[in-house]
């Protein structure tokens, strides 16, 4: 599948969310989404975003441009090094979690996308990807 | 590099534009293109000219095997013209992309006669230019599909925007009368659209009718309740009216959760909207107009 | 690092919040409001997020913890001017507000808080006579 653009973000500190929030959306916006495709979007990279931050001892993002004949898509690939998630599963379901969060965070994302994948093990760190397309 | 070396195309273009350009309109003429009176003479002339012009230009600073390149801007700007002004005269696309195929005559009558008796050299020349020409000639149907693809296009986002309508029943009440069937698609853009009229109105209570709605099915039916739900967290109430018997057996049937009052007609909705709201109907005899 | 205005108006604290907030600022903000319902004597607790185009869940965490610890404290939260993406977003999203009155705007917001603010103290009056 063609790629049309890319940036890639570090994802550190509480205010790299935010940025990676912003370059999400500018990316959203270049592939022709509407306000609510947008918003979906960036309230998922938020999620998993934080998640990198907070969980992951900080992790980079990569957003692209995807093209699929005459629809366009924006995919963002988080990934990070650090303890990894030991039961996958789990932690998909709603309400899970072990930060004293609501538990929205992955379940959330993969709700609001409409392609979702994860691989994480524990020691190898956590890589999940999603994509949404224009519709 | 190597293709412009390899062609005498875009010398023989420069240096015979005129001769070409005659020869051309003259063979076109001959094949009765002028009959139907579709098209002037003037214009024929007119629209040859300038093809050839920018065929000759296209040709002389770019390479001639690939017209997306911008050397060829001017050229495809002229076929896109060309296609639109014909299109508007009536003539189908075939019709246009044979008008530009038509060059290929007098254009190999000219390799034929420069040839030198090579016909190694004539039959690559004759290739190159097939290919060009048939390539230019395609891309007028390709804009001809462009086009008719955008005023689709436009025409589905009027028809969308002629039939659903908010209207503002009475201060803070709104109405949605749905009519048709519900796509899952343009159910979603009815919904965000409810959504900004209650924000713009202020409006604290919307009637979603569906009276004008034959079925309502699943993805439908979701729609609808997601709907009411971003409703009530925005701060507003939903009032689902003109449930027919058959929709009311099939959201039973597939059992959905409506989650909101609905009422059977869309009076009954409205007056409940009005009480909701603290206002009332009453009579007042002496407003009747004189008999 | 930027801190969130809070306004009072009468017995009501307003927070308008017109950027896009970091995870400290947030938090910064929830003690910020605690603190101040107890300061102020606040009966009402009003959150503009008009200008809010993501609500994630840990900004619905955060509104629902002003909620739950206004109401510990007496005080009525009610959050104004959501934008239609957003609602769109949090029910997909699958979060609900619980404890969290909405309206549609500033004006309707506070006359929400007025309502539920009588209605509280009529039903205290009751039970204390």
């Amino acid at each position: 599948m063609p790629v049309e653009a890319s940036d890639v973000l570090s994802l550190r500190s509480s205010d790299d969310v935010v940025r990676a929030r912003q370059a999400v959306r500018a990316k959203a916006v270049e592939a022709g989404f509407g306000i609510v495709d947008q918003t979906k979007l960036v309230t998922a990279a938020s999620e998993i975003a934080r998640n990198t931050v907070d969980y992951g001892g900080g992790g980079t993002l990569l957003i692209e441009i995807l093209r699929e004949g005459a629809r366009r898509g924006v995919q963002l690939t988080f990934s990070d090094n650090g303890p990894g998630i030991p039961d996958v599963k789990a932690a998909m379901t709603d309400g899970f979690t072990t930060g004293g969060g609501l538990g929205l965070g992955l379940s959330g994302a993969k709700r609001l996308s409409n392609e979702f994948s994860i691989e994480s093990m524990p020691g190898k760190g956590t890589t999940v990807t999603l994509a949404r397309w224009n519709r | 590099m190597e293709a412009k070396s390899m062609t005498a195309i875009p010398r023989l273009l420069a240096g015979n534009e005129q001769a070409l350009l005659d020869a051309w309109l003259d063979s076109q003429r001959k094949s009765g293109t002028l009959r139907s009176g579709q098209i002037s003479e003037a214009q024929l002339g007119n629209d040859s000219r300038r093809l050839l012009a920018a065929l000759s230009e296209g040709a002389a600073s770019g390479k001639v095997d690939d017209i997306a390149t911008p050397a060829w801007d001017h050229a495809r700007n002229v076929l896109e013209e060309v296609s639109r002004s014909r299109a508007a005269l009536g003539l189908s696309p075939s019709e246009t992309a044979t008008f530009v195929f038509s060059l290929k005559e007098p254009l190999f009558e000219l390799l034929r006669r420069t040839a030198n008796g090579d016909p190694e050299r004539l039959a690559h020349e004759m290739w190159t230019a097939t290919l060009l020409i048939d390539k230019l000639g395609l891309y007028t149907i390709e804009t001809f599909v462009n086009s008719r693809d955008a005023v689709i296009l436009r025409q589905q986002q009027e028809l969308l925007e002629l039939s659903t309508p908010v209207v503002r029943l009475w201060e803070g009440i709104l109405v949605l009368p749905l009519i048709g069937t519900l796509d899952s698609a343009r159910t979603q853009t009815v919904m965000e659209s409810l959504l900004e009229e209650i924000v713009a109105e202020g409006a604290e209570i919307a009637i979603i009718d569906i009276t004008g709605v034959p079925t309502v099915d699943t993805l439908v039916a979701q729609h609808l309740i997601k709907t009411v739900a971003a409703a009530r967290l925005m701060g507003a109430d939903c009032i689902i009216s003109g449930i027919r018997p058959q929709i009311a057996q099939t959201i039973v049937h597939l059992g959905l959760e409506l989650g909101v009052i609905s009422k059977a007609t869309m009076a009954d909705a409205f007056a409940l909207a009005l009480r909701r709201l603290g206002k009332a109907v009453t009579e007042n005899p002496r407003l009747r107009p004189e008999q | 690092m930027a801190e969130i205005p809070v306004l009072k108006i009468g017995d009501c604290l307003l927070v308008s919040i017109q950027i896009d907030m970091h995870d400290r600022l947030a938090m910064a903000l929830q003690d910020d409001l605690t603190r101040r319902i107890v300061a102020d004597r606040a009966r009402g607790v009003m959150i503009d997020i008009s200008a809010l185009e993501i609500v994630d869940s840990f900004i619905g965490r955060m509104l629902n913890n002003i909620a739950a610890m206004s109401r510990v404290l007496d005080a009525v939260t009610v959050v104004v001017g959501m934008r239609p993406a957003v609602a769109i977003t949090l029910v997909e999203l699958g979060l609900s507000l619980t404890g969290v009155r909405t309206a549609l705007n500033v004006d309707k917001g506070l006359a929400l808080i007025r309502q539920a603010i009588d209605e509280q103290g009529g039903s205290f009056a009751r039970r204390s006579l």
